[in-house]
């Protein structure tokens, strides 16, 4: 008797997962979330998006974080994506909703971070009446989005939602909006469930072309001066990829350097490493690229903050460029061996074709011994005294006492993102989040927020400056809410340092509208939103203060007061070549270090 | 060899430039020919001439045939950024082609009496136009061929009352039993 109950109950299930359901618009779209595995969301209720906010309210496997404006919500959901290496997910109602959220869109296109967005649109019926809260979703944020679709009939809402999926985390990661009427909410159709094969319309290939990496290695092979310039690619492409990109730089011997974006896919900590390269990169890392002989670009794409004077990039080197869009190979540098790949894939055909090659690390010797006398150098240095706290110091001093600690780093932009990138050592992937290809202000703090709620054990800091950080500080409140207990470590120095830093070298240290009038008290103002503040302008006691922060269970903004005037080095300025660098220490008239034409250049 | 521009750098233009024509097979849904034209505009691609239909119902594929310009480096640039946008099947370049054949169909009004109006029907003539639509003081010449026989009749017309020309830009095909 009691089998037989067992057994129908089973079969009663079955058929319940098997046949198709009739469900409501809103509630197929929670449903296709679900099983896409979508376990956190980030949005804003509004007009046009109330039917998907009542089917989330009546369900428990997705949790909705209210954010406190929609560019928050996408931001928060990048460092969601880019912590896990899973989709994020932004819901926003239409109209402003949808143009709130548009620079996190782009942000997320210009760093290849996999987003799902979904807006709500005006009814049907209405659209293109200039109904209220209507805007042209699709057509603003067609450029803003690797892909975007406007649902006009219900019956394609769930193939839409677990296509936007595919087409968002495969290829080229990046965000892909849904845009569904109110209408379509509403509407009923047949649920069917996520289909076991991935939709034809989206087949981007990710596996080398074996003859290109047999040539790749033969000149490997042969190279005296070689060199590794990686980037997010290889982040993107999984935890596998930097455990074999280890692997492969073990057994060529060759030294590694990585762009903004790749920072963590190769251990600070390997004597092989030479730290970031481009416009504010390491002294070592610039001069290798400038002189290598065999160039292999991982998963980079030859920024123009990587690259500075493209017509003396690394004049004298063969190139590599291994990248999963075919369009970034031959877009800024011209290349001798271009493969559309994974970085993950190729990575690994390169690691195995060189163990059967070569077998044995490259003798090296000279290039070595070159990279250690451009170590010698010390492009970073900087001497803490006085009475002011540096900026520098205050990210190694965090740097030192978070290092044990599973800690994940968010950034604003500026000169504090460039010092972060600089003094905070990187050991595993996935723990660095920052805006590099739009260079958003405001990014930091919501992405604190989304990195936090995937992992509530992280310690995650979000390095900001004082500027940047009044950008989306409403996302305190965010913060405060859910209990998340981020760290805002502000270093103040009461300045838009970035722009303060280029009037003084380029504009004749006029400093238009780049002072930081009427801050708000920062202590108070952690307060006011039911936080911690903590100020620390005094070096002697930064360790203590630091540790307060750490040690704090709840959201924290750190006043750190910082002098005034510093400037981040080493510096490539425009028009100039990797060789050209600009040291904060060698005397050099910073008024005349950048030419004419040089100034033009942004 | 010269490298592209970025903010860094701007090229003195050594490279020449070329002018080819496109066949971008895509996926026939709203919006798709906004993107691809969209694409050309943001990033500072010229497009000379551009046409669209479905071609294949059932498959729901639609054909643009795009004439474009730049340098060997631009071009390529557009052929992958074509090939980025999800709605793209295929892009196929037909430049140095000699195996293609382009066409394009001109509807060309004339107005005039008397003398002009003879020479632009004796001329039209000899261009092998078929009237479309005739009355005492004007024609609608139809006119199918390449693009250049079609801007060599449109010069000849201006002198002889040119008042008004449609013009369907290029559609392309391979010759032979290949298909793209």
């Amino acid at each position: 008797m009691y089998d037989t109950e067992t057994e129908s109950q089973t079969m009663t299930s079955a058929t319940a997962q098997t046949a198709p359901i009739e469900l409501t618009g809103a509630e197929i779209l929670v449903r296709a979330m679900q099983e896409q595995g979508v376990e956190t969301i980030f949005g804003y209720p509004g007009g046009a998006v109330l039917p998907i906010y009542d089917a989330l309210y009546q369900q428990e496997q997705i949790q909705h974080v209210l954010v406190r404006h929609e560019q928050g919500a996408g931001h928060a959901a990048e460092g969601y994506a880019r912590s896990t290496g899973k989709c994020g997910v932004v819901l926003v109602t239409s109209g402003p909703g949808a143009t709130n959220a548009v620079t996190a869109l782009v942000d997320a296109l210009m760093d290849s971070i996999p987003l799902v967005c979904i807006t709500g649109q005006v009814p049907s019926h209405l659209i293109g009446s200039d109904a209220f809260q209507e805007c042209d979703t699709t057509g603003i944020t067609r450029s803003a989005t690797k892909h975007n679709y406007l649902v006009k009939d219900v019956n394609d809402l769930e193939r839409i939602v677990h296509e936007a999926f595919q087409v968002a985390t495969t290829g080229r990661p990046g965000p892909v909006l849904i845009d569904i009427p109110k209408d379509v909410q509403f509407k009923k159709a047949l649920y069917r469930g996520k289909p076991n094969d991935l939709s034809p319309n989206y087949r981007p290939p990710t596996n080398p072309d074996l003859i290109a990496i047999e040539k790749a290695v033969e000149l490997m092979a042969s190279a005296k001066k070689p060199i590794f310039y990686t980037g997010g690619g290889v982040i993107n492409s999984g935890p596998e990829a930097s455990r074999l990109l280890r692997q492969l730089a073990a057994a060529t011997g060759f030294p590694v350097t990585s762009t903004l974006m790749g920072l963590g896919s190769f251990p600070a900590s390997d004597p092989q490493w030479l730290g970031m390269l481009g416009m504010h990169g390491a002294y070592e890392a610039n001069m290798a690229m400038h002189d290598c002989d065999v160039m292999i670009c991982l998963g980079a794409r030859f920024d123009d903050r990587v690259t500075g004077r493209l017509d003396a990039f690394s004049p004298g080197s063969k190139k590599i460029h291994i990248d999963i869009d075919p369009s970034s190979i031959n877009k800024n540098v011209r290349v001798d061996i271009g493969i559309v790949a994974d970085a993950g894939k190729a990575i690994a055909a390169l690691l195995a074709q060189w163990q059967a090659r070569v077998g044995k690390p490259a003798q090296i010797a000279d290039w070595n011994a070159q990279i250690d006398r451009w170590r010698a150098r010390k492009g970073f240095a900087y001497r803490q005294s006085g009475e002011v706290i540096k900026p520098q110091y205050a990210v190694e001093r965090l740097y030192e006492l978070t290092r044990n600690r599973k800690t994940f780093i968010t950034t604003e932009v500026g000169q504090h993102q460039m010092w972060a990138a600089q003094f905070y050592r990187f050991e595993e992937p996935n723990r660095w989040m920052t805006s590099g290809g739009l260079g958003t202000m405001g990014y930091g703090l919501p992405a604190a927020i989304g990195v936090q709620m995937a992992h509530p054990d992280g310690l995650v800091i979000d390095i900001a400056g004082e500027a940047s950080i009044q950008m989306c500080i409403q996302e305190m409140s965010c913060a405060v809410q859910y209990g998340l207990p981020v760290k805002i470590f502000v270093l103040n120095n009461e300045w838009m340092g970035m722009v303060r830093q280029w009037q003084q070298l380029l504009h004749g240290e006029r400093y238009s509208q780049s002072y930081s009038h009427s801050l708000p008290d920062f202590v108070k103002l952690a307060e006011a939103y039911g936080a911690k503040g903590i100020r620390c302008e005094d070096p002697a006691q930064l360790d203590a203060a630091i540790q307060d922060m750490i040690d704090y269970d709840g959201p924290v903004i750190f006043d750190c007061r910082v002098t005034k005037d510093e400037n981040c080095f080493p510096m490539i300025p425009s028009g100039a070549a990797h060789n050209e660098m600009l040291l904060g220490d060698d005397g050099q008239d910073l008024g005349t270090a950048i030419d004419e034409k040089g100034r033009q250049l942004v | 060899m010269t490298q592209p521009g970025s903010a860094y750098f701007i090229p003195e233009g050594e490279s020449p430039i070329i002018r080819t024509t496109l066949a971008v097979i895509v996926t026939n849904e709203p919006g798709v020919l906004a993107r691809v034209v969209g694409l050309f505009s943001a990033r500072g691609y010229n497009i000379e001439s551009l046409t669209v239909a479905e071609t294949d119902h059932e498959a729901h594929t639609s054909r643009i045939t795009i004439v474009t310009s730049g340098t060997p480096g631009v071009l390529t640039q557009i052929r992958a950024q074509l090939g980025r946008l999800v709605p793209v099947k295929r892009v196929i370049d037909f430049y140095g082609d000699g195996d293609a054949v382009s066409r394009e169909l001109a509807l060309i009004k004339v107005k005039g009496t008397g003398d002009v109006r003879v020479e632009a029907m004796r001329l039209a003539d000899a261009f092998k136009c078929r009237i479309m639509d005739a009355g005492l003081d004007h024609f609608t010449f139809e006119l199918t061929g390449s693009s250049k026989k079609l801007d060599d009749f449109i010069d000849l017309m201006r002198p002889l009352g040119l008042v008004e020309v449609s013009r369907t830009g290029v559609a392309t095909i391979r010759r032979g039993t290949e298909t793209i």
